[in-house]
């Protein structure tokens, strides 16, 4: 579990992991309806994330508990 | 637009990267790219941000040298304290130039040197008592300052010293903010980290101690964030924000106070400069106090015009008819300076080699005069700057992260750039092999060089280095003779 932010960027959402100083846009987003929020993100670097489904946050950045899925990407 | 071909590049970079142990090779390999402007994520073309390799010349600094120097150093009616021994402090004294108004010694204490002076005793029994004692004895000799900072140095996390109770003691004791910054110089693999350490000591500590208090704003409030005063360059984007209509609350941190610093969640946006060492509490204040951040470059009337719009576009319209007034103001200007030098310096190349931020941003000045960038890396960017960084070079250019001294030097003796735009490290190398150099974290000992003022100042410094006419006498006359004779005798 790590704490990441998810930002509303110029073109889409971005992904941000304060410890390892990790940018990266959203690629796709499993839940991305007002009830439910979140699931599977898919990073443009090619790595995986999941963060539990909420409802959607009213504003943009969040700080959110995150696991990783898969193995580390650079 | 670029002299060479990717495959010349490319080729370039496996034959300097010949003389290395395969090892070595195989990790070098991957810090060093010809840039491919198609590629949106840099790290399908470079590496950074990984530890420097053993055996390498590498010109990064420590996270000390990012906390105490870069970001907290500059605070000006603050005294920073080096805790530890006494060189990390006094080797890194007064050398940033970051300019500030004030009494030094009274109100001010930016170029001096506070150090707890470790021995032999205290690293065995400890420091915290020097530590309470040192700063009780600042209350007494300095009653002016608004507060301290404790900047560890290596000894401190290594003896597990607890520097944030006894700043919390001191604090509640002298009544003044006391921050205690778990920097010391073993963490992370550059400058970088100490960046981030120093900004997350901000957060936990600074920033958040005047919610709920109101004070007088207006709707045309900025910050100011990332720009360290180097030769006054905050002051020469502060007057083009005033002139904007804009009202400057805080300078983060070049010629900053702590005040300032308290005041800034009030602001309506945090204008980022140096996004590399400030980023993180941009994003901290935007997810806590919903501010937005922009990132500006005001390096260059093309860049600082781009940005001044941008920057516009976030207020009301009396804000961007002052920025048009404001840009039109200045366009002569600048049309002279362009109209002086570019004759003098269009087409010649320069290779960067900065910190940071400066390896992209300053393109855009080198540009305005016609000048070209054929190579430019960073000493301790990650691949968020890389990504930004692609985009502002020409395709098929040289990009170096981390690059070694070995690296740079036979880089710059194939590229065989007009110019080199690096640190003092590297300055009397490239001199020595005839190449003029211009510091470009320092400027040189000259400065500003951001915003319409800078570019004056910019443009004529980059002549000077190029026209000096030392380069032209590196041959002694005695070999000069000789080497007329022998074009003579053939």
């Amino acid at each position: 579990m790590a704490n990441i932010m998810i930002r509303q960027g110029e073109k889409g959402l971005t992904f941000y992991l304060p410890k390892r100083d990790l940018e990266a846009s959203i690629e796709s987003i499993e839940f991305d309806s007002p009830e439910k929020w979140g699931g599977e993100l898919k990073l443009d670097n090619g790595g995986s994330y999941y963060i539990d489904p909420i409802a959607k946050p009213p504003r943009l950045p969040i700080s959110l508990r995150a696991k990783r899925l898969g193995a580390a990407e650079d | 637009m670029s002299t060479m071909t990717r495959e010349e590049t490319e080729a370039l970079i496996a034959e300097v990267l010949e003389v290395y142990p395969d090892k070595a090779k195989k990790d070098r390999t991957k810090h060093l790219a010809a840039n491919d402007v198609s590629v949106e994520q840099s790290k399908k073309c470079i590496t950074s941000n990984r530890k420097s390799l053993p055996g390498v010349m590498t010109i990064r600094g420590c996270a000390y040298a990012g906390s105490k120097g870069v970001v907290w150093g500059p605070i000006k009616d603050m005294i920073h304290i080096s805790h530890g021994p006494v060189g990390c402090g006094q080797y890194s004294r007064a050398g940033r130039r970051n300019y500030y108004v004030g009494t030094t010694g009274v109100d001010t204490f930016g170029t001096m040197n506070f150090t707890s002076d470790f021995q032999e005793k205290d690293i065995v029994f400890g420091g915290d008592k020097k530590l309470a004692k040192l700063i009780e004895e600042i209350e007494q000799l300095f009653p002016l300052h608004k507060g301290i900072s404790v900047q560890s140095e290596c000894p401190i996390g290594l003896i597990g010293d607890d520097i944030e109770s006894v700043s919390k003691k001191a604090s509640a004791a002298i009544e003044k903010p006391v921050i205690p910054v778990r920097c010391e110089g073993f963490r992370g693999v550059s400058q970088s980290l100490g960046h981030h350490i120093a900004n997350d000591a901000i957060r936990d500590w600074v920033l958040d101690k005047r919610d709920g208090v109101t004070a007088d704003s207006t709707p045309y409030d900025v910050a100011i964030i990332g720009d360290y005063n180097i030769g006054g360059d905050a002051w020469a984007t502060r007057i083009l924000l005033e002139e904007m209509g804009l009202r400057v609350v805080a300078q983060w941190s070049g010629d900053g106070t702590i005040a300032e610093m308290m005041n800034t969640p009030k602001v309506k946006l945090n204008l980022l400069h140096c996004y590399r060492s400030m980023n993180y509490i941009s994003r901290h204040m935007e997810e806590k106090y919903g501010i937005p951040y922009l990132e500006y470059n005001f390096f260059g009337p093309t860049k600082i015009i781009e940005s001044c719009r941008k920057i516009a576009a976030f207020f009301d319209d009396t804000v961007k008819e002052k920025t048009e007034a404001m840009i039109a103001h200045y366009q002569p200007m600048m049309d002279a300076i362009v109209a002086k030098y570019k004759p003098r310096l269009q087409g010649k190349k320069v290779m960067l080699y900065v910190g940071g931020l400066r390896p992209r941003h300053v393109i855009g000045a080198y540009e305005d005069l016609g000048m070209e960038v054929i190579g430019t890396g960073y000493e301790f960017a990650h691949n968020d700057d890389y990504d930004r960084t692609i985009k502002e070079m020409g395709d098929a250019t040289l990009l170096y992260d981390d690059v070694t001294g070995f690296e740079l030097e036979e880089f710059v003796k194939r590229l065989k750039p007009d110019m080199v735009g690096s640190g003092i490290k590297e300055k009397y190398i490239f001199q020595k092999m005839g190449i003029p150099l211009r510091q470009m974290h320092s400027w040189d000992y000259s400065g500003p060089y951001h915003g319409y003022d800078g570019f004056a100042i910019f443009a004529r410094d980059m002549d000077i280095a190029l026209s000096n006419p030392t380069f032209k006498n590196l041959v002694p006359p005695w070999k000069k003779v000789e080497a007329e004779d022998v074009k003579k005798a053939a």
